[in-house]
């Protein structure tokens, strides 16, 4: 695992309020290039709102975000759309556009970005063996289990080869054969240098990547990020 | 930007009302505009025929018992031979006044038996005649002649053409607009509908110009085809209006002539412009408004 170098997102007293409540206080993170973390805390907390912030669908209300040495909120929408092609982002409800076909689907980021459609096929291949969803391609989204369509958001997320996955409650809603499959291919990310950053509240699924990976367990606490205990 | 992107065309679903709706919107209206185009080229036409053929001419008319006739007409000739600024004059035949009189007594006219004038046709020279002196020389030679110089009609008869012309192109500006707003409307509504598909769009790095041109190409060939469709039918309709001819009047001979039939080719080229720019300003602004 690398922790050199300048963090890939870094919040510094990042606050962020909504109708004028606020969701998230104060709150500084930084994470380092290769680094595994997992941001825990109870349903509400503001795990989602946090990762959010870190892909910029939510800008702070103050405080500063850095996001692959950009300060996201002087970015406009074309420099935004850039960011995120650098930062892999995995939904819990996965998001796919349901009449395009799974291949279709993960190919999304490579077609935006205007990526050849030989170069499109290679990449995918390589990428649907890994998911293990090479016999699926032609398969619609509503036609996919729930740990099919987290293994294809995963594939979306990473076929653009981002700095960063973020990934909220992946396992969520599959069982836990497939949550730990998907751990592992998040752990392989890791290993492959992409900073991975898992919002979750199955503390089962942190004690498991205890064993394979070295990951830091942040926990959303009265609207700030803390490092959490040995408790977990 | 317009060339077909098969894979990146597909992002957005192909269906839904609106596209019935774009394509319904600029047919009619590409319809509508083949007949606002045939009004205005045949107005043209007009203006310019009354224009050019009654310009220069004039007639005169000799109203005369039956047993003068002959020598006033032949007075008035001499006068006309005289004048400066007359080209011709030439008194019109027995068979050519049944014709100008046909269209309403009838062909099978008996004209020798009816007292109707002599008309003479007077072509103008250059630089003109002097209308003024030449009607006092007729009233001392032939006092039953009339001068008709035609500028008392001729002159609203043109401004009528050019008001024609003028109606038929601000039909074509105002089915254009008509257009440019459904198809702004039914823009708004699909890109409305597809918010979700935008924001997944976003989500993985698509640029706002990668998620309007996807809208934008799709609006602008339903337009395309709209249009077509709706030049085609127009266009049978303008050939199944009755041809021009002298019966008719003006009402007749609404249709193209020549090239003319060329330019309803136009009407689904900027039928398609109109709609680029309608959708490419409705999903900048819209895309905006979702950010």
């Amino acid at each position: 695992m690398n922790n050199l170098g300048a963090p890939v997102i870094e919040l510094e007293n990042v606050s962020y309020t909504y109708g004028g409540d606020a969701l998230l206080s104060d709150v500084s993170l930084h994470l380092q290039p290769g680094s595994f973390h997992f941001l825990t805390g109870p349903s509400g907390a503001g795990k989602t709102t946090l990762l959010k912030l870190c892909y910029g669908a939510l800008l702070p209300t103050s405080g500063r975000l850095t996001a692959c040495d950009q300060n996201v909120a002087e970015l406009d929408r074309d420099q935004m759309a850039l960011l995120r092609r650098r930062i892999g982002v995995v939904h819990q409800d996965c998001r796919f556009l349901d009449h395009l076909t799974l291949a279709e689907n993960i190919a999304l980021p490579l077609m935006v970005s205007g990526k050849g459609e030989k170069a499109q096929k290679e990449d995918m291949d390589e990428l649907l063996n890994w998911v293990g969803l090479g016999a699926r391609q032609d398969a619609l989204p509503p036609e996919l289990s729930g740990g099919e369509r987290q293994r294809a958001a995963l594939a979306r997320a990473v076929i653009l080869s981002p700095d960063v996955v973020l990934a909220d409650e992946p396992t969520g809603n599959v069982d836990w054969d497939m949550s730990q499959r998907l751990l592992r291919l998040l752990v392989e990310l890791n290993k492959m240098g992409k900073t991975v950053l898992i919002a979750t509240h199955d503390l089962s699924l942190i004690r498991a990547a205890k064993s394979q990976v070295q990951a830091r367990v942040l926990r959303i606490s009265h609207r700030n990020v803390q490092l959490a205990g040995a408790d977990l | 930007m317009l060339l077909p992107d098969s894979r990146a065309d597909r992002v957005v679903p192909p269906t839904g009302y609106t596209a019935h709706l774009t394509l319904f919107v600029s047919g009619a209206m590409a319809f509508l505009a083949v007949f606002a185009l045939a009004l205005s080229l045949a107005s043209d036409r007009l203006a310019e025929r009354w224009a050019t053929e009654l310009a220069g001419a004039a007639t005169l008319r000799i109203n005369a018992p039956a047993d003068q006739m002959a020598a006033q007409t032949k007075a008035a000739l001499d006068v006309l031979s005289q004048t400066p600024g007359v080209a011709s004059a030439r008194a019109l035949t027995a068979e050519e006044q049944i014709a100008l009189l046909s269209p309403w007594f009838g062909s099978d006219l008996p004209l020798d038996t009816l007292p109707v004038p002599q008309l003479i046709e007077i072509i103008e020279g250059e630089p003109g005649m002097d209308v003024a002196g030449l009607r006092l020389r007729l009233g001392a030679e032939a006092p039953g002649a009339v001068l008709d110089d035609h500028t008392r009609w001729r002159a609203p008869l043109i401004d009528a053409a050019m008001s024609l012309r003028r109606l038929g192109w601000i039909s074509i500006l105002l089915i254009g607009g008509a257009t440019a707003a459904m198809i702004t409307l039914a823009a708004n509504a699909s890109l409305a509908a597809n918010a979700q598909i935008i924001e997944v769009l976003r989500l993985v790095g698509a640029r706002d110009r990668f998620i309007a041109h996807a809208f934008v190409r799709r609006f602008t060939y339903r337009a395309f085809f709209g249009a077509v469709v709706g030049v085609l039918f127009g266009m049978i309709g303008v050939l199944l209006l009755p041809e021009a001819s002298d019966e008719g009047g003006f009402l007749t001979g609404l249709g193209f002539r020549g090239l003319g039939w060329l330019l309803p080719a136009l009407i689904p080229i900027l039928g398609a412009a109109v709609a680029f720019l309608a959708t490419w300003t409705a999903a900048t602004r819209k895309l905006k408004e979702l950010s």
